[in-house]
């Protein structure tokens, strides 16, 4: 059995850590990349969110789609990978991909092109985002791994799941930080949400009860430059 | 008692008027205490004009038997106004506490509706007369009661209801069938009837609308959304009359401009000015004990404020901020041997324990009360002698404000105490008291109307009726805020209003109002409407939790039934963790848990308790008072009036550095430890000097100073670093003139800002008000957060995208005013320059102790949170180490 390893410090951008085996790069930005695999994951992009909410008449700023792109580019452009799991929860409702405006659509192209390309599908989005290229999937499975949008409540070893937006919580000198974060126990990892206007869930909230082993827990919490490792005796609720 | 003074008059019968007997000089202004009047009130006193129209003032006989059987007679300023009002003008009646303003407001409504033919059956409704507005609840309900009570005795055929968030839907529909001929009500209940489609005949009949505690009404938002409410109504009613009521303000012109339309410009409602009340008797605490250096408690001084209220038979005592209230509370009732009745009032506690302390305090059973801000306003209780001030009052006209609660007559002197926490509020409270006596003003200057709050207010109009845009601008530039509202900003808010005024025209076709093919604006779907309403006002809550007692040890679902003592502020609650202790609703509690909307608290013994601490509520140093700070530290004749230990302290300042000058700004370095401290001087309140602190940080960072952190309090700023800022300084690199620099307020505050909290708090407010999101209302917010989308994630999105939407400028114009103070910033930086006084010394000098002192006890700006996650990472990894 594997155990959630911090790296010693200094690290600079990326921290390496093992699910199930597979070694992989947990990045500052929000994604995994799983170097032997030419793999980045990414989770909970809910693009148009923000068209989504102005169907019901509030009318936050229409550049989450946007925004959301175009830090996937950059981290694309980073590690150039042959694979992108985008593991469900893609876009907000079922009609998004038909509501995007044809240059965020023209971007996302972009990026689709020279690499395979999976929807993972997500509650939010069940079926095939309409007229994008890539393929569709319930879950997948490669090597040690296997990709799904809702962590199982059986517990399986390798799975990297999205879909609760993990956020974790510290207190240091009478200071609350609260950042999103990965959540792993070596065994199994759930990943933060990517998109601009997607908020978070505690780790320690009631949802993610039994998906963890106490002991081994683990918070990646997103800082500006890197990631920290937080083991679950430092967290807090709320 | 007799009636309460608000009424009339037992003592002061310098006017006695009967038309018969034609009119002896009512307006020999009743000037009591030695201030002599200002002179716009001789003018007034001497012109005869006045003086005939006054002839012409009818108090119809049913008043003349009333004031007669109470063995009162009306005021002068009662009189004049209701002459003022029986002429047709618009009046704004500034006068003391105690001053008879509520009964002289409401004159003119209740004699022109005692002089109103009965209704005759089946004769069709009549609406409502008169429109009284204040700024609480409370109050409405207060002068409800009060107004009621010589109505009855009068035998006057009039109706008086209020109408406030409090009341029941039935009674509600009911006002709307058949209104009351006077209706009590708040500035956000206005906005709600103006955004109801029956709003133009619901207010056919309307002829005055009162307003009350204005001074404090016009400085908020909630003025700016009064002020377009009443715009509106002016296009209901052209002929609409005004009444402003207010208490003494520094420039009361702004005030006489804002109750009349201001389109075309320039307007100004009439003014009666009641001078004086006595002149109170306040003196400052000259302890025996040793004033703090620093600190904010004034713990030292408990046992003499003790026997202070031992010797009076009320007091009330007012501190600052909440946590001040709290912590005094807990240090009376420690030395309280004779366990004297002592309550706690302050914002945060329940509104039933809040409403027993009033009731308490009506009944004169208690002899002392510690109270915020939250009692500041025109509600009198009881027998009030003392007023005791801890802590400095931070502005002339706040002290001149809480003490006229002691003693509620105007023509009693009231007695006050002020108890300064540290040396510095010992000159702040040196300078507040010489400009009490001086009769000094300092309220703020009104700012322009925020355009949040203008977005808020279209939308109400459509949701009332159909608009046109160009009708609409004109109305609005009649609000005095408005006034200078160009039309394509005005055309920016309805763009907002309609599809949210993005430059990517995405939203189309989800608009809440549309332009149709007759030129008018109108809601797309009755759902918008609703949203209106559940959101409508400008008082942001800050997120807090319940507090709930429970037994200690027990989890909380199984108690469930425990009281409520108040709410605290979220941010606060999760510093905690399970077991620890502070002070709140004047108790200590253990903190057991956070479960949904509720904390659950158990008593605790013991004294090593936090103390909560609440966003705003703290005022800074106005400008006013800092000026005379400044004088006072410059004159040297002056520290004799100081008590002997302070002057001490700058006695020993002048030989060891200098006192800055009252125009100079003072900055001293000095090494210490292994850091390099600059210490500046300007007095410009705290606000400014975060400010500062942030820009000066950045310019010293780059300039190679490696700045670790700093502290501002009301009087100075400390900044520390690595390098040898005095050295720099001298070999100017940079030179002091050129780290003070204007330009300052450019980029380097672009910049910074862009990231800061401080304009993502600011945001969020904006974003609120104008309606881009909704509120949380209790009830619907369990929807978790990985649902709703926070105002900080929209911020960013739209600051990169699109900079100068029009919210992004609303929230730039709040921030330059509100919690940066950007403007007083600006002055202070224009007002020194080529006036800085650069003292290197070889260790840190006398003045800037108390500064220093702060620094481990405030919150160190400038230190990331990244830095907090390397602490928390950092332990891990060791723990790790070990095993």
């Amino acid at each position: 059995m594997t155990r959630a390893l911090a790296m010693p410090a200094p690290l600079a951008d990326a921290d390496f850590i093992g699910i199930a085996g597979e070694r992989a790069i947990c990045d500052r930005r929000g994604v995994l990349y799983f170097p032997e695999l030419k793999l980045l994951a990414v989770s909970d992009l809910h693009l148009e969110k923000g068209s989504s909410l102005a169907r019901r008449g509030t009318l936050i700023p229409p550049y989450d789609t946007g925004a959301t792109l175009l830090r996937l580019q950059a981290v694309i452009s980073d590690y150039q990978p042959a694979i992108v799991m985008s593991l469900g929860d893609s876009f907000h409702d079922g009609g998004g991909a038909a509501r995007m405006h044809s240059s965020f659509r023209e971007r996302l192209e972009g990026l689709m092109v020279g690499r395979e390309w999976f929807w993972v599908a997500g509650n939010h989005d069940p079926d095939a985002p309409a007229d994008l290229p890539g393929e569709t999937v319930r879950e997948l499975a490669i090597g040690s791994l296997l990709f799904r949008h809702e962590p199982s409540a059986v517990r399986v070893e390798g799975e990297i799941a999205g879909h609760l937006h993990p956020c974790a919580r510290i207190v240091q000198r009478g200071r609350s930080v609260r950042r999103r974060c990965f959540a792993g126990d070596g065994g199994r990892m759930i990943m933060p949400a990517f998109g601009a206007y997607t908020g978070s869930l505690n780790v320690l909230d009631r949802a993610y009860a039994g998906l963890f082993r106490r002991e081994t827990l683990m918070a990646y919490m997103l800082g500006t430059e890197r990631i920290f490792a937080i083991s679950r005796s430092m967290l807090r609720p709320g | 008692m007799a009636g309460r003074q608000d009424f009339g008059d037992r003592s002061a019968r310098a006017v006695l008027l009967r038309r018969e007997e034609g009119v002896r000089s009512p307006f020999v202004p009743i000037l009591l205490g030695d201030c002599a009047p200002p002179r716009y009130l001789w003018r007034v006193t001497e012109q005869p004009r006045l003086a005939e129209q006054n002839a012409a003032v009818h108090l119809p006989e049913p008043f003349l038997r009333w004031f007669s059987q109470k063995g009162w007679s009306p005021r002068a300023h009662q009189i004049e106004l209701l002459a003022t009002a029986q002429a047709g003008q618009s009046v704004l009646l500034i006068a003391p506490t105690g001053a008879g303003k509520t009964l002289a407001g409401f004159l003119p409504s209740l004699t022109e509706l005692a002089g109103r033919p009965r209704k005759k059956p089946g004769q069709a409704r009549r609406g409502i007369h008169t429109l009284y507005i204040s700024p609480l609840k409370a109050l409405a309900v207060d002068i409800e009661r009060n107004l009621g009570k010589p109505v009855e005795e009068i035998g006057l055929p009039i109706t008086i209801e209020t109408r406030t968030g409090d009341t029941p839907a039935h009674k509600r529909q009911r006002q709307k069938l058949a209104p009351p001929d006077i209706l009590l009500t708040t500035p956000e209940q206005l906005a709600l009837l103006i955004a109801a489609p029956d709003a133009r005949r619901f207010f056919e009949d309307l002829h005055y609308v009162v307003l009350d505690e204005l001074h404090s009404l016009v400085t908020s938002k909630r003025g700016h959304l009064l002020s377009l409410g009443l715009a509106r109504l002016r296009s209901f009613v052209p002929g609409l009359q005004t009444i402003g009521l207010s208490a003494t303000v520094a420039e009361p012109d702004e005030l006489r401009r804002w109750l009349v339309s201001q389109n075309p410009p320039g307007g100004m409602a009439e003014l009666i000015v009641v001078t004086g009340g006595a002149k109170p008797e306040i003196s400052i605490l000259d302890s025996e004990e040793r004033v703090p250096w620093a600190g904010h408690s004034a713990r030292y001084a408990t046992p003499e404020i003790y026997s202070e209220i031992k010797r009076h038979k009320t007091t009330l005592l007012f501190v600052n901020t909440r946590s001040q209230a709290e912590l005094l509370f807990q240090e009376l009732w420690r030395v309280n041997e004779d366990t004297l009745p002592i309550a706690l009032h302050h914002g945060s506690l329940d509104v039933a324990q809040r409403r027993r302390v009033e009731k308490a305090m009506g009944e004169n059973a208690l002899r002392a009360i510690v109270a915020t801000s939250t009692l500041d306003l025109g509600i009198d209780w009881g027998d009030v002698d003392l007023v005791v001030h801890v802590g400095a009052p931070k502005g002339a006209s706040r002290l001149a404000q809480r003490i006229g609660r002691a003693n509620h007559r105007m023509d009693e002197p009231s007695k006050a105490i002020l108890i300064p926490a540290n040396r510095f509020e010992v000159l702040e409270c040196r300078a507040a008291l010489d400009a009490n006596y001086l009769g000094a003003q300092d309220t703020p200057p009104l700012v322009n109307g925020g355009l949040d709050v203008l977005a808020q207010h279209v939308l109400g109009c459509a949701c009332g009726a159909p608009f046109h845009a160009n009708a609409l601008f004109e109305e609005v530039r009649a609000a005095a805020p408005y006034a200078e509202l160009d039309r394509p900003t005005f055309d920016r808010v309805i763009d907002f209003v309609a599809t949210g005024g993005y430059a990517l025209k995405n939203y189309e076709r989800y608009a809440r109002i549309r332009l149709n093919k007759d030129g008018l604006w109108r809601v797309s779907n009755p759902r918008v409407a609703q949203q209106y309403r559940l959101n409508v006002g400008t008082i942001i809550e800050v997120p807090a939790l319940n507090v709930r007692y429970i037994k200690a040890g027990s989890k909380g679902s199984a108690s469930r039934g425990g009281r409520v003592l108040g709410k605290i502020e979220e941010a606060f609650l999760e510093t905690l963790t399970h077991g620890d202790t502070f002070m709140f609703a004047g108790k200590v509690l253990r903190f057991e848990g956070i479960r949904e909307n509720e904390c659950f608290v158990s008593n605790a013994p013991g004294s090593d308790a936090k103390v909560p601490y609440y966003g705003g509520g703290k005022f800074p140093l106005s400008t006013y008072l800092a000026e005379q700070v400044r004088i006072m530290l410059d004159d040297p004749q002056r520290w004799k009036k100081l008590p002997e230990q302070v002057a001490d302290w700058l006695r020993f300042q002048a030989d060891k550095s200098v006192l800055p000058k009252r125009d100079d700004l003072l900055i001293e370095t000095f090494p210490r430890g292994n850091r390099h401290y600059l210490v500046a001087y300007p007095f410009e309140g705290r606000l400014a000097h975060q400010t500062l602190g942030m820009l000066l940080t950045r310019r010293l960072d780059r300039a190679g100073a490696r700045p670790l952190g700093f502290v501002a309090t009301d009087y100075a700023l400390a900044i520390w670093s690595l390098a040898d800022m005095g050295w720099m300084f001298r070999a100017k690199k940079p030179s002091l003139s050129e780290l003070f620099d204007q330009d300052m307020l450019g980029d380097d505050l672009e910049a910074w800002l862009a990231g800061s909290w401080l304009l993502k708090r600011t945001f969020r407010n904006c974003a609120l008000i104008s309606g881009l999101i909704e509120k949380r209302h209790p009830g619907q917010e369990k929807s978790g957060r990985q649902v709703t989308v926070s105002t900080d994630l929209i911020y960013d999105v739209l600051r990169s995208h699109e900079p100068d939407h029009i919210l992004l400028q609303a929230t730039r114009a709040d921030a330059a005013t509100g919690l940066l103070d950007v403007s007083r910033l600006a002055e202070m930086l224009s007002r020194i320059q080529g006036r800085i006084v650069h003292k290197n010394l070889e260790q840190i000098s006398p003045l800037a102790v108390p500064i220093m002192l702060e620094i481990g006890k405030m919150p160190v700006h400038g230190e990331a949170d990244d830095t907090l996650l390397m602490d928390a990472a950092t332990l891990v990894e060791e723990a790790m180490g070990t095993k």
